[in-house]
């Protein structure tokens, strides 16, 4: 069998949880070695879209390939083929590091000694060589996610899932986790990867899917999801409260659009084309307009802007979605 | 790393042969996790087996003195009784571990796996099995030191000790069922409370023909004592022949010590099975 171009191929997804739509009509396609973001906010759908690849919930609806194996047909081999760390480390916590790793190696039906060479592996791999011989459960959060890690990684999988892996970490052990992502994408593995932290996304993803309500409702190669929303954007601090609406006036001339106004934090931004000429235009506007200036910029737009954008949601407001 | 240290992808078996293997394989490291378990937290252990011991000397000593058991004594009365008891609070170990696999997503995990389905649910009963026997020992030398006895020999006794060790059997499916079913290991605390009347609405400490007609008839029929009153019989109590009562129930207790498991096995191990094999929530 030759090896499929994508490594994630889903089309139409639909899973139901009584009223809710989970999933409604997703799509997926993740080329082969890359690593793809699912990103949106809580309820959005992300874990059910795990779920259903992993072949721990079954669609009602759609059609999905993973590793080159169909979800619903062939369960079985599409297990043989990925790994999947969930939300919580999946571990057993009185057991020591190498028995939890020797013990899903014999469960994934590699032989004693193979389990064993594996977990030392795995174990040296992922920075745990000197806490192997010691409970899981003494570990600390970082630790325990690549435990966690390592244990998706026994059967070397060709597809690599986790679910929101740097979720209630401690800022040191979520760049540790990142690492440790990003050495297993380099050595070759598809991951898809869901958060709700666009940095996170930002830094680790190749592509990203943005989904809402259980649907993608945009992709792309996180900077081309930055220019989609109108690239440049200029932003302009005052000092003064009152001169907010000449300022407004000014930007909206040079950037011919309305502007984004923010009062209370006496900013006015807009998105501009011509990053050079817009900036120039509108120190020297605002100077001619006797506007004083405390900072004046052009950047680009954050992921989170993005977001927002999109979704038209708040991402840290999860009200009215069931987790 | 390197492509020679790449391990193999397993083929899955196709053959009913072969899937069985696989499953005899993946229960027994499931089995071997449970054990490891009670190595490294000794202390757990030592718990689990000294609440049968203190319900013992505490049900012996505080109402043995005042409990006339005509023909008998009290203490090697209730005997058989704690040892059904013992198997009855199992279900709780059961549940709680089996809820907390599912609650820190270890039971996604092995889902996710491609391991026989069946194994995580028969892993859990067979160390359970190991964990009830090591119950019932010591339930039994602190019996004999109370002056529990076999009186018909060794082998009833031992007829008893495995109709002992099928109501466990039994009620492991209906802790993993539970289990499977709750919302988190936090919820045995429905069970704990659960598992009391069924203990004392039974013959396990006062023989049904002394309670008001309607409740003996209700703890007679309890499966548990079913169990102790087979029990009695196997190891020849003393007392039983004065205080059994001449209904069916009373007068079947072996061929229902021995139904009863059989039918709550048939009932709970395919519910549990297809329980983890649907929670594709």
């Amino acid at each position: 069998m030759t090896e499929p171009q994508f490594a994630i191929d889903a089309a139409g997804l639909r899973k139901t949880y009584g009223a809710t739509r989970a999933l409604d009509g997703l799509d997926l396609r993740v080329p082969a070695g890359t690593v793809h973001g699912v990103l949106g906010p809580n309820g959005a759908g992300k874990t059910t879209c795990v779920r259903v690849l992993a072949t721990l919930a079954r669609p009602d609806g759609g059609r999905a390939v993973v590793a080159g194996h169909d979800v619903v047909r062939d369960p079985g081999r599409v297990r043989t083929r990925i790994g999947l760390v969930g939300q919580h480390a999946a571990v057993d916590e009185v057991l020591t590091g190498r028995q939890n790793l020797v013990m899903f190696g014999r469960l994934y039906h590699l032989g004693a000694r193979w389990a064993r060479r594996r977990a030392d592996e795995l174990l040296e791999r992922f920075r745990l060589a000197d806490a192997a011989d010691r409970p899981a459960g003494q570990y600390s959060g970082g630790m325990r996610r690549r435990l966690d890690l390592a244990a998706g990684m026994i059967l070397a999988p060709s597809v690599l899932f986790l679910d929101e892996p740097t979720t209630g970490l401690d800022p040191r052990s979520r760049i540790e986790v990142w690492d440790a992502v990003r050495s297993l994408a380099d050595g070759g593995t598809t991951v898809l990867l869901t958060t709700q932290y666009l940095e996170e996304a930002d830094r680790l993803a190749d592509a990203i899917s943005v989904i809402d309500r259980g649907r993608v409702i945009a992709g792309g190669a996180p900077d081309e999801l930055k220019s989609r929303l109108g690239g440049d954007h200029l932003e302009i601090v005052l000092e003064d409260p009152g001169a907010l609406d000449r300022a407004a006036a000014v930007v909206a001339r040079i950037a011919g659009t309305e502007p984004e106004v923010d009062a209370d934090a006496l900013r006015v931004g807009a998105p501009v084309r011509d990053r050079v000429g817009a900036l120039t235009g509108a120190v020297r506007a605002l100077d001619e307009a006797d506007v004083r200036v405390a900072d004046i910029g052009v950047r680009r737009p954050t992921l989170d802007e993005v977001f927002l954008h999109l979704t038209g949601d708040p991402t840290d407001e999860n009200e009215e979605v069931p987790a | 790393m390197t492509v020679a240290s790449m391990p193999p992808i397993p083929e899955i078996p196709r053959s009913p042969l072969g899937r069985l293997r696989w499953a005899a394989a993946d229960g027994w490291t499931l089995t071997r996790r449970a054990l490891t378990h009670w190595v490294k937290r000794p202390d757990q252990l030592v718990i689990g087996l000294a609440f049968p011991v203190l319900v013992v000397l505490m049900m012996g000593y505080l109402f043995g003195g005042q409990m006339e058991v005509p023909g008998g004594d009290y203490r090697e009365f209730i005997i058989p009784g704690m040892f059904a008891m013992t198997m009855v609070f199992g279900v709780e170990a059961t549940f709680t571990a089996v809820a907390a696999d599912a609650a820190k997503g270890v039971s996604d995990r092995f889902r996710a796996m491609p391991m026989s389905p069946s194994a995580v649910v028969v892993g859990r009963g067979a160390a359970d099995m190991v964990d009830s026997l090591a119950a019932l020992s010591v339930t039994a030398l602190c019996g004999l030191a109370m002056g529990w006895r076999v009186h018909d020999g060794i082998v009833p006794a031992l007829a008893g000790l495995g109709l002992l060790l099928l109501l466990r059997f039994a009620l492991v499916w209906v802790g993993v069922y539970l289990g499977l079913i709750a919302k988190g290991p936090e919820s045995v605390m429905i069970i704990q409370i659960l598992v009391w009347p069924i203990g004392f609405l039974s013959s396990a400490m006062v023989a049904p023909s002394t309670m008001p007609g309607w409740l003996g008839s209700i703890a007679e029929w309890n499966p548990m004592s079913a169990t102790v009153t087979a029990c009695r019989d196997l190891f020849g109590d003393p007392a039983q022949a004065a205080l059994a009562s001449d209904s069916w129930a009373a007068e079947n207790a072996l061929l229902l010590a021995v139904a009863w498991p059989l039918a709550i096995a048939a009932v709970f191990f395919p519910l549990a099975v297809r329980r983890y094999r649907a929670m594709g929530r």
